[in-house]
């Protein structure tokens, strides 16, 4: 059975309006509700369901970021992760911290705890990267399946379908591997409240960069952060006639 | 594949109550007239020499009077009631609203004030040819006070934007409900619309502190005032705040905004039966005391109409009761122990069989949305006789199962939802069309069962078109005479909303 390994991160929760901090450095998070990147969610949903059919033996968390990562990290223990590592980045550390960052963290993490698979979503809803899973399996080694909608044991390794443009792609990987989550591959459960009683009791341990050796220096400066366009307002046209010479003016048709 | 953030928000978020209800039933009600026989009371009619004077005070782009841009006006949300309207007025401010209604009173033309035209007795249409005057252009804000939490808008203004807007300042509106995506606060205020947090933060005649509106003939009465305590004189503000626009119309009003809780905290649960809900509200208020915001309940039937019909999803299993506790308050550490503490504790105890817990506002959004869905629910699928009653705790769910009985499979769906906070009660039976066999099966009984358990036969939608002849379950003789009274004296002929929450005999 193998080990299974989870990256979630904690991001401002998308149903709250962002606001862009007024000197263009990045997004107001003071005082903003955060929770888990809905990606991870997926992620964290898939590996406990591994645990369930027994394809894994163990589920740890990981998380890196400042001390509210804690709170990420119970909700994936409640979920039903066995342990969490808080891997701890905080102030202007965590503002600078990028993907592959994280791929080295949890590269390190994998080999320690020896891990067999990597599950992380396919990208996170604040910086849009998408380059985690990929940058991990890299720095391992190891064969991924990216954008995963199904995951299935097969006798060597995994079998997962991916979501391509146009369509779905199947592949075999061998073990061990980095997998990331689409939308499609599950839908996570909500925390039942047993469940979040004991999440408090599971073990959770806290560690530093510094202890993995991995260095946070930054690699890229960010310039400037700003609010998209606003959107242009409609117009209401009175009948379908206008409006396609409106489309028609317009080129659309 | 590689989608921005907006495509998956957008699938994450399943589809708004708005939207649900634009894809119901697409057939055109019968007229109410026809359905419920009504005669036209003596009131003039329209003629072309009407529609230019409206169209020389409103210009026009804000008089429809093409069949096709009127249809919408005269049916109401439940697709139950459909008026002949042919005139529909859209003004812009409160000296329009004046002429408008000067003109009508010395013509004896009825005239019908539609809000968000959510209202679910048949109040915000007409049921003949009253114009129809809709607010949705006044919906200007004039000033915010985030120091008193004073908001003074205009009647037309949707309660989501007026919350949105309130919450950037750190404020919210002291009323939320299903319908906030649509509804007016002049509606609200005409409706008393109590909703979901009623039991924190009170009914609208203590958070409503002044309203500005024009008698029927043209006479703007102006008891604006944003001020808590005005102990100047007849309360006169209140003559306006439940009257469903048969005393006056609207046209602005002072609302007390409370602060903008920084911890919230809402729980699901699923529990065994209603004994045990009683308990738990019980146990809550003691428990959570001053942070408990909402209790709302749902039987089985309830949240699955929403999971099958709507396709929402439920985060917990099937139970034959769910329960939603809200907590508001100021510190996230204070709450989630007091919480933390009151759940183990009836965990414990077995009133809370299973349920789920969040702080995230996606997670809550969820939840909320599976509560507030219910009431269109059954839409999709059939008609929805809807009883809003009032009835004391230990009675409040007698009669569900009785009427699950009495109509056996002629009913798609009877389910049972509220405000256990208020001790109100929502009863929905879903029938796959109505007919007047059901309907006698239906009323008056209810009324008359609600009548003896000294509850009443409207708690927070009103009396409107489909109520004024059970009236009499609820209010005595002494009480409607003087509502007649009142009538007479600030719309003597009888112009406003006419075949509305008054009974023709007493
Ligand atoms: C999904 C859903 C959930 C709901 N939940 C609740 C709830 O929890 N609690 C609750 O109390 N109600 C609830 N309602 C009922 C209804 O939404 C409320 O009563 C709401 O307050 C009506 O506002 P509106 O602007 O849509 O008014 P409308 O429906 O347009 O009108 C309602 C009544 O007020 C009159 N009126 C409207 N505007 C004015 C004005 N400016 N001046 C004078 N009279 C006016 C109309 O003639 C009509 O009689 C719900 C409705 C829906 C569809
Ligand atoms: C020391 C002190 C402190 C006070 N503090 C406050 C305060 O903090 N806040 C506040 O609002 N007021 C305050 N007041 C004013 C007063 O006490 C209150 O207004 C109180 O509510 C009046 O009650 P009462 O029974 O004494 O009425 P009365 O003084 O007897 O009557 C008051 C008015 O009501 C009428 N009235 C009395 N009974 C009835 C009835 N059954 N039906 C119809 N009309 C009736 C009377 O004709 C009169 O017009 C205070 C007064 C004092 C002396």
């Amino acid at each position: 059975m193998s080990r299974v390994l989870v990256g979630v991160k904690r991001v401002i929760d998308y149903a709250v309006k962002i606001r862009v901090k007024p000197d263009k450095s990045g997004v107001v998070t003071d005082g903003v509700k955060h929770s888990m990147n809905p990606f991870d969610e997926i992620a964290v949903e898939e590996a406990v369901r591994m645990k369930e059919k027994k394809i894994a033996s163990e589920v740890i968390a990981v998380s890196c970021g400042p001390a509210q990562a804690q709170e990420t990290l119970r909700t994936a223990l409640a979920m039903g992760a066995d342990r969490a590592i808080h891997v701890e980045v905080a102030g202007k550390d965590y503002e600078t911290l990028q993907p592959l960052h994280v791929a080295k963290i949890l590269a390190k993490l994998s080999k320690d705890e020896k891990a067999d698979i990597v599950i992380v979503g396919k990208q996170a809803i604040d910086d849009d990267s998408n380059q985690t899973a990929q940058m991990t399996a890299a720095l391992l080694d190891w064969p991924q399946g990216t954008f995963a909608s199904k995951v299935e044991k097969s006798d060597a390794g995994l079998t997962v379908t991916r979501e391509i443009d146009g369509g779905l792609e199947v592949i075999k990987t061998k073990l061990p591997a980095v997998i990331s989550a689409d939308l499609r591959l599950n839908e996570p459960r909500y925390a039942t409240l047993p469940n979040i009683m004991k999440a408090k009791k599971k073990p959770l341990k806290k560690v530093s960069a510094k202890d993995l050796g991995v260095d946070i220096a930054p690699r890229i400066k960010v310039l400037s952060v700003e609010d998209p366009p606003v959107r242009q307002a409609g117009s209401i046209v009175p009948d379908v006639d206008t409006l396609v010479a409106k489309l028609k003016e317009g080129g659309h048709v | 594949m590689f989608k921005p953030l907006i495509t998956i928000v957008r699938l994450i978020n399943k589809s708004k109550i708005s939207e649900q209800v634009r894809y119901a039933s697409q057939a055109l009600p019968q007229l109410s007239s026809e359905k419920y026989n009504i005669k036209r009371k003596d009131f003039g009619t329209i003629k072309s020499s009407d529609v230019s004077y409206f169209k020389s005070i409103l210009n026009e782009g804000r008089v429809l009077t093409d069949e096709n841009d009127v249809m919408p006006y005269n049916i109401d949300w439940i697709k139950n009631c459909r008026g002949q309207s042919t005139v529909v007025l859209k003004p812009q401010n409160t000296e329009e609203v004046s002429a408008i209604l000067k003109y009508c009173n010395e013509k004896r033309l009825a005239v019908c004030p539609q809000g968000g035209n959510t209202g679910l007795v048949g109040g915000s249409v007409p049921v003949f040819d009253e114009i129809v005057l809709n607010f949705s252009l006044m919906n200007k804000i004039e000033s915010l006070d985030d120091v008193s939490g004073a908001l003074i808008c205009e009647a037309g203004c949707i309660l989501e934007n007026l919350d949105n807007y309130v919450r950037e300042r750190g404020l919210i509106m002291p009323l939320d409900l299903g319908a906030k995506g649509s509804c007016h606060i002049g509606g609200n205020a005409s409706t008393n619309a109590g909703g979901l947090r009623l039991l924190r933060y009170g009914n609208l005649h203590g958070s409503i502190l002044g309203i500005e509106a024009v008698k029927a003939d043209g006479t703007v009465i102006d008891c604006l005032r944003a001020l808590k305590k005005d102990n100047t004189g007849y309360h006169l503000k209140h003559l306006f705040i439940g009257s469903e626009g048969t005393l006056g119309f609207v046209t602005k009003v002072a609302v007390h905004c409370p602060v903008l809780p920084k911890a919230v905290n809402l729980g699901f649960f699923g529990v065994e039966n209603f004994e045990n809900i009683l308990k738990l509200y019980k146990s809550a208020k003691s428990s959570l005391g001053e942070i408990l915001s909402a209790f709302e309940m749902a039987d089985f039937d309830s949240i699955n109409s929403t999971v099958q019909n709507l396709n929402l999803p439920n985060p917990i299993a099937d139970y034959p009761f769910y329960v939603l506790v809200e907590t508001h308050g100021s510190d996230d550490a204070h709450d989630s122990e007091k919480l933390s503490r009151f759940l183990s504790k009836e965990m414990e105890s077995g009133l809370i069989v299973d349920g789920t817990v969040t702080s995230e506002p996606s997670k809550m959004q969820t939840i909320w949305n599976l509560r507030e869905s219910i009431a269109g629910a059954g839409l999709v699928v059939g008609y929805v006789f809807k009883y809003d009653v009032s009835i004391p705790l230990k009675n409040y769910y007698d009669l569900v199962p009785i009427l699950r009985k009495k109509v056996g499979d002629k009913a798609l769906i009877v389910c049972g939802y509220g405000h256990v906070g208020d001790g109100n009660i929502h009863i929905n039976v879903t029938v796959p069309k109505y007919s007047q066999e059901i309907a006698s099966v239906l009323e008056p009984y209810i009324f008359e069962e609600v009548s003896k358990l000294n509850g009443s036969i409207s708690a927070e939608h009103g009396i409107g078109f489909r109520k004024p002849k059970y009236i009499h379950y609820s209010k005595d003789k002494s009480a409607l005479q003087l509502m007649k009274d009142l009538k007479q004296l600030m719309d003597p002929n009888g112009i406003l909303n006419p075949y509305k929450v008054l009974p023709d005999t007493i």
